[in-house]
C-alpha cells in the first residue's frame, strides 16, 4: 500500500505546519481579545461619564419626550379638508413679511460667504505648509484661522450687535468670521496635497510667489475650492437663521420672536420655510458639487 | 562662460553636491551622467537657483553681460537668472488644466508687473514668441489644448517651448528623456541639439543613458556621490572609466547595464519625423 503511505506521509508534515499555525493563532487572537475588550472598556467608561456630566437621565427623557410632540402639535393649526385653502392661508398669514426675511437671510449668507471665501481663500495659501513664505507666517496664519473658526458665530454676532447695533451687518461679519476660519483651514489643505511639479516649473522660469500661486497652484485647487464653497452657502443660510435670534435680522429673528410671544403656529410656519429652503439649497448644491467633481475626475 | 566654483550641497548629513567644479564655455552641449542618487538633479536645481547652494559658487555673466556670482542673488535679480537659464525637468512641470498657450507664456512671468501677469495679460510679442517656440517644436495644433491631453513627448515638447521664451543663455534639462519612448527621446534630444546649434545657447543635460550622452553632447561629466569623476570628450570616456562612474556591486552592475542599453538611436539614422504628433 505505498500510494496509502505516501497520501498518509504528507498530511502528517503539514500537520505539524497546522499546529504550529494553530498555536500562533490562538496567541493573536487572545491579542485581537485583549485589545477589543480594553476598547469598549475605555468607550463604555466614557459613555457613562459624559451621561453623568451631562445630567443624561432616562427617567426624564421618557417622562418629557410627550411633551416635545406636544409642542410639535401646538406649532400645526388645526386643518381641516373643507376649508383647507383658508387654513393654510390663516396659518401663513405673514407669508410676505416672512419672504421679505427670508430674502435677507438669503443675501446674508451669501454675501458673508463671497466675503469669507475670499479672505479665508487669500490666506489658505500663507497658512499650507508648502506654500507659506516663512513658518512664523504659516504658524500665525493657522491660528488667526482657528480662532476666526473656534469662535461660535452667534458669539461673534453678539460681538457685532454691540459695535455696530442692530440688523443685518453683525450678522454677515459674524458668519464672515466664520466662513473665512472654517475656509481658511478646509483650502489649506487642499493646498497642501497638491503637486509641487507645476509650481517648480513656474518657479525655474522665474516667476515669483504669487505668480506661482496663481498658475502652479490656483489651477490645481480651484474645483476643490468651488465644491468647498458650495457646500458653505448651505451651512451659511442656517447660521445666517441662527444669527437672526440675536439682533440680526432676518427669518432668524421673525422665529425668535414668535417663540417668544408664544405664537407657535407662526415658529411653525416659519420653521416649515427655512427648512425646506435649506433642502432646496442642499439638493441644488449637491447637484452642482458633483457635477463639478464628477468632470474633474473626468478630466484626468 | 558659466563658472562653478567647489559647489556643495548638504542635506542633513548628506552630502548630494561634493565641492564640484567646474567650467562651461558658451554653446556647448554638456551631458552630465551618473546613476540615480549621483547628485546630478541636485547640481541642476543649483544652478538654477530652485535649491540654495550650503557652499561654493556660481559664476556666470548676466543678461547685461556682466559677471555675476549666482550664488548670491536675491528677489527680483533671482528670478530674472532663472529666467536666464532655463529648465525642463524630467516630469515636464506643465500646469495640467492651463492650455499649452498659457504654459508656454509661464516663460515670460519674470520679465512683467505682478500684476499684468495676474490678469494673464500678456502683450502681442509674447505671444509672437510663443507661437513661434511652438512651431520650431511642431507644437502650434495643439496651442489650444489643456497640457494635460498630451501624451508625454509632446508634454516635453510644450516644457522645451516655455524655456525657449524664456530668452535663456543657458538650458538646463534634467533627465528630459527618462520619461519617454524611443521616438519621443528622440525627438527632444534633436530639439535639444538644434536649440544649442542654431541659438547658441548652451546646453546641461543629465542623462541616464551612456550612449544618447555620448551621440548628442560635446563634452560629458560623471558624477559619483556627489562629485565629479570624469570630465572629457565623449570619445575619452572609454568603458572601465564608465564602470568606475556607475560603481561596482550588484546594484551598481545593473545600472551599468541598464546605462550601456541602446535604448537610444543614433542622431544619424535617428527617424525624425517633424510633422508627427509623436503619439
Amino acid at each position: 500500500m505505498s500510494i496509502g503511505q505516501n497520501t498518509l506521509a504528507a498530511p502528517a508534515g503539514s500537520a505539524d505546519a497546522l499546529s504550529r499555525f494553530e498555536a500562533q493563532y490562538a496567541i493573536h487572537r487572545r491579542n485581537i481579545a485583549i485589545s477589543t475588550t480594553l476598547f469598549w472598556t475605555a468607550f463604555a467608561a466614557c459613555l457613562v461619564v459624559s451621561g453623568i456630566t451631562a445630567k443624561f437621565d432616562v427617567l426624564t427623557l421618557i417622562h418629557g419626550l410627550p411633551r416635545t410632540t406636544e409642542f410639535i402639535v401646538k406649532m400645526i393649526p388645526p386643518i381641516k379638508l373643507e376649508t383647507f385653502v383658508d387654513d393654510i392661508a390663516e396659518w401663513y398669514w405673514g407669508i410676505g413679511k416672512w419672504m421679505n426675511s427670508l430674502l435677507n437671510t438669503l443675501l446674508m449668507a451669501y454675501l458673508a460667504t463671497v466675503l469669507g471665501t475670499i479672505i479665508g481663500g487669500g490666506l489658505s495659501f500663507l497658512a499650507a505648509r508648502n506654500l507659506a513664505p516663512s513658518y512664523a507666517v504659516f504658524w500665525i496664519t493657522r491660528r488667526v484661522l482657528e480662532i476666526a473658526r473656534t469662535v461660535p458665530d452667534i458669539v461673534w454676532a453678539l460681538l457685532f450687535v454691540l459695535a455696530f447695533g442692530i440688523g443685518p451687518m453683525p450678522g454677515v461679519l459674524a458668519i464672515t468670521m466664520h466662513t473665512l476660519g472654517a475656509q481658511g483651514k478646509l483650502f489649506a489643505e487642499v493646498n497642501e496635497n497638491i503637486s509641487p511639479l507645476p509650481s517648480d516649473g513656474v518657479r525655474s522660469a522665474g516667476g515669483n510667489w504669487l505668480q506661482e500661486i496663481r498658475f502652479g497652484v490656483l489651477p490645481q485647487v480651484l474645483p476643490n475650492f468651488m465644491s468647498y464653497t458650495f457646500w458653505r452657502i448651505e451651512l451659511n443660510v442656517r447660521s445666517a437663521t441662527i444669527v437672526g435670534f440675536v439682533g440680526a435680522g432676518g427669518i432668524g429673528h421673525d422665529l425668535f420672536t414668535s417663540i417668544q410671544l408664544l405664537y407657535f403656529a407662526d415658529a411653525g410656519a416659519i420653521l416649515l420655510i427655512v427648512i425646506s429652503t435649506i433642502m432646496a439649497i442642499d439638493m441644488l448644491s449637491e447637484k452642482y458639487r458633483h457635477r463639478l467633481i464628477g468632470k474633474d475626475t473626468l478630466g484626468r | 562662460m558659466l563658472d562653478i566654483e567647489r559647489l556643495t550641497k548638504k542635506f542633513g548629513d548628506v552630502v548630494a553636491v561634493n565641492a564640484v567644479s567646474f567650467r562651461v564655455p558658451t554653446g556647448q552641449m554638456l551631458g552630465i551622467i551618473g546613476r540615480s542618487g549621483a547628485g546630478k538633479s541636485t547640481l541642476l536645481r543649483l544652478i538654477n537657483r530652485l535649491t540654495d547652494p550650503t557652499t561654493g559658487r556660481i559664476l556666470c555673466d548676466d543678461w547685461h553681460g556682466r559677471g555675476i556670482d549666482v550664488s548670491t542673488l536675491r528677489g527680483r535679480e533671482l528670478r530674472r537668472w532663472r529666467a536666464h537659464c532655463a529648465m525642463v525637468f524630467q516630469q515636464f512641470n506643465l500646469v495640467p488644466r492651463l492650455n499649452v498657450i498659457t504654459n508656454v507664456l509661464m516663460g515670460r512671468l519674470s520679465y512683467h508687473s505682478t500684476l499684468r501677469t495676474l490678469l494673464a495679460m500678456f502683450p502681442q510679442r509674447d505671444r509672437a514668441l510663443t507661437i513661434r517656440a511652438l512651431q520650431r517644436l511642431d507644437m502650434v495644433s495643439h496651442a489650444l489644448q489643456r497640457a494635460d491631453a498630451l501624451s508625454g513627448g509632446q508634454q516635453q515638447r510644450v516644457a522645451i517651448a516655455r524655456a525657449l521664451v524664456q530668452e535663456p543663455k543657458i538650458l538646463l534639462a534634467d533627465e528630459p528623456i527618462a520619461s519617454l519612448d524611443l521616438l519621443n527621446a528622440t525627438i527632444v534630444m534633436e530639439a535639444l541639439r538644434r536649440i544649442n546649434k542654431e541659438d547658441v545657447i548652451t546646453v546641461i543635460c543629465n542623462l541616464h543613458l551612456l550612449q544618447t550622452a555620448k551621440d548628442y553632447c560635446d563634452r560629458i561629466i560623471g558624477m559619483k556621490a556627489g562629485a565629479v569623476v570624469f570630465d572629457g570628450l565623449p570619445s575619452q570616456l572609454t568603458d572601465s572609466i564608465a564602470r568606475e562612474i556607475y560603481g561596482s556591486g550588484q546594484e551598481g552592475d545593473e545600472e551599468l547595464a541598464l546605462a550601456f542599453s541602446a535604448t537610444s538611436a543614433p542622431p544619424s539614422q535617428a527617424p525624425v519625423t517633424r510633422t508627427g504628433t509623436g503619439q
